[in-house]
């Protein structure tokens, strides 16, 4: 459902010119499980705002659900950003002082959804992210690291993505409450069906998906089922 | 995106920040209220001096004495005026050789010190004709004014202004008519009191006593020569004939061949509304290019509030786009906050200076009137400096790219 073909990315031109990715490619299936790994200056950021369509590539093909998205214009990348991706940060990145469900609400405001459906499907993705309906109401700056990040992770999922695509989302967190997140990845994969992109420069988070991808340089060093797969405690608090 | 999302957000984002957003809000509203209220209050300075204008009469010239001068053209100048050039026997050649004339009235007047019953004043005793009451729209509140019979025989009857009457006989005195005055140690009988006319912006036409202008001759001035003569035409039209009539004929009659040099003025009534309306209208327009500043300033503190809410929300714009928002979206969003900012501090602006235009009414010192055309443009504006505003900093918000918007710390 995913491919990428000889992609490339080039910053600056002539002598000062960087090219952060050097013709990189492979092919996600659907429901796939996958971490991107490299330490920085790998070009795994640019990486991910190219699939996360942010940006587009230099040179090369990227085909999502079977559309040729590198060559598109920047409002033809925000409506595929909105039909087919949903983005987790390790800024979290929810509305300052604004409830969860309104948080989780917003893409489908941009998807122009109308309003009841939208409270619906907010309360079913925060059910799937494993948050409790008595968080519904409360506001964003009353939860914890772990609450944050998993209606992070129901806002990635509401709009029903074809991919999620999670950028260090336990990079902000403590072990402990990584570990929590990482499990709610692995459910949304296992029980959901979810095809999810890690992307992180700490191996033993890359562990916990199915799949790594290891990045040097702007090249791809590894690509390899991980076995055994790591699986996150699932101690949800 | 739908409107009512739009709108929503918009709410959303200026009440999470109140303080911020109502002042900011204060500057909209101190600009428009200040438009509409200093506009009001113009516009009714200029009704009130032009209606005060009219009541001196209508086609209404005055004459007056001009300025007594000394040997030469360098000559010491007694002010105009002051010199004494004009007799009764000028006011009855104009009455009997001018053309459209309505009534000519003579004036001697002077201040002097007034006692009635253990009170007294010092006003201007304007010894007059019969007919002054129908050239300066005089009315009689009580009793009667005087006649040209009551005039030529010299009668000691006085009319009073109801200021004059408040100051000799206390605030509202009634059974005023039939009592005594003294003016200059010579009682006079009161036989009447004119209505209030109020001030002219310039003197207080109530403040006055009216007597006989030969009477005034004989026992108060000791001679002939008159202080003014008012001249009615018998219509608008006339006003420049009959100027320049009355012109010719005192210039013959006082043997003046250069009218440069004459020894009195004719004052058209019609010039002094005319300038007085230019006066009034410039301090309108100052008064409202002074609010047009402060609703200036008032906007440029919107887009300053706009500015800071795009770079303190630079990550949220990121997420937004980062989730779909098209620039569209982003732009209408910060153009819709402007916009509410201005249209919520415009309304509370027209009913806060329609509320200041109506107090300054209620106090009495000037009729404001407030004009619908100064609202709509108040509003109309307000809108305006919301979108101009608003639109820099949201077109600023829309062209962020979503990379560099989620990294910005």
């Amino acid at each position: 459902m995913l491919a990428i073909r000889n992609i490339t990315k080039t910053y600056g031109s002539g002598d000062t010119a960087f090219q952060a990715l050097k013709g990189v490619s492979f092919d996600i299936e659907d429901g796939e499980f996958v971490a991107i790994m490299g330490p920085s200056g790998s070009g795994k950021s640019t990486l991910m705002h190219i699939l996360g369509c942010l940006d587009t590539p230099s040179s090369g093909e990227y085909l999502l659900d079977g559309n040729d998205v590198s060559k598109l214009s920047d409002e033809e990348l925000a409506d595929i950003r909105r039909e087919k991706i949903g983005f987790v940060f390790q800024a979290f990145n929810l509305l300052p002082r604004t409830s969860v469900v309104r948080n989780v609400v917003l893409p489908l405001v941009y998807a122009d959804v109308a309003p009841d459906e939208r409270v619906t499907r907010a309360k079913t993705a925060l059910l799937a992210a494993g948050m409790t309906e008595t968080h519904f109401d409360h506001k964003s700056n009353q939860l914890s690291g772990g609450q944050i990040q998993r209606v992070a992770i129901a806002r990635a999922l509401v709009n029903d993505p074809a991919l999620i695509l999670a950028d260090e989302p336990t990079g902000n967190l403590d072990t402990k409450t990584g570990e929590i997140v990482l499990g709610t990845f692995q459910r949304l994969n296992e029980e959901h069906g979810r095809t999810i992109i890690l992307i992180t420069h700490e191996s033993d988070v890359a562990e916990h998906a199915q799949r790594i991808i290891h990045l040097r340089d702007g090249l791809i060093v590894s690509d390899a089922r991980t076995h055994p797969r790591r699986n996150a405690r699932h101690h949800e608090a | 995106m739908k409107l009512s999302d739009t709108l929503e957000e918009t709410y959303v984002a200026l009440n999470a920040n109140k303080m911020r957003s109502s002042l900011t809000v204060l500057g909209i509203v101190i600009g428009i209220s200040s438009v509409i209220a200093l506009v009001s209050i113009g516009q009714g300075a200029t009704s009130t001096i032009q209606s005060s204008i009219q009541s001196l009469g209508s086609n209404l010239l005055m004459i007056s004495p001009g300025a007594q001068r000394g040997a030469g053209s360098f000559g010491v100048s007694g002010g105009r005026g002051g010199a004494r050039t004009l007799v009764q026997a000028d006011a009855d050649a104009i009455a009997n050789t001018v053309q459209n004339i309505a009534y000519v009235a003579s004036e001697i007047s002077g201040r002097y010190q007034i006692t009635a019953k253990g009170t007294n004043t010092n006003t201007t005793v304007d010894g007059v004709t019969g007919s002054y009451p129908s050239i300066r729209n005089v009315l009689l509140a009580e009793g009667t004014f005087f006649s040209d019979v009551q005039n030529s025989s010299l009668a000691k009857v006085a009319v009073l202004g109801p200021t004059a009457r408040d100051d000799l006989f206390g605030e509202n005195a009634t059974d005023v008519i039939g009592q005594t005055i003294r003016i200059k140690g010579i009682e006079f009988k009161i036989i009447g009191i004119t209505e209030a006319k109020g001030g002219t912006g310039f003197t207080n036409q109530d403040d006055i006593i009216y007597i006989p202008s030969q009477s005034a001759a004989r026992f108060l001035s000791g001679n002939q020569y008159l202080t003014s003569i008012d001249v009615q035409a018998t219509d608008a039209e006339a006003m420049t004939q009959v100027q320049e009539d009355i012109t010719t004929l005192l210039l013959d009659r006082h043997h003046i061949p250069d009218p440069t040099e004459a020894d009195f003025s004719v004052l058209n009534q019609a010039d002094i509304l005319a300038s007085a309306s230019s006066i009034t209208g410039t301090l309108t327009l100052l008064l409202g290019a002074i609010a047009g500043i402060s609703l200036l300033v008032g906007g440029i503190g919107i887009m300053n509030m706009m500015l800071t809410t795009v770079t303190e929300r630079t990550k949220e714009i990121g997420l937004r786009k980062a989730i779909g928002a098209k620039r569209r979206d982003i732009s209408m969003q910060f153009l819709s906050e402007a916009v509410a900012l201005t249209v919520v501090g415009g309304i509370i602006g027209i009913l806060l200076g329609s509320a200041i235009s109506l107090g300054v009414n209620a106090t009495g010192l000037i009729k404001t009137s407030i004009s619908p055309s100064a609202v709509a443009l108040a509003f109309g504006v307000s809108a305006c400096i919301g979108i101009i505003f608003g639109w820099y900093p949201a077109r600023r918000a829309a062209a962020l790219n979503p990379i560099d918007a989620l990294r910005y710390e």
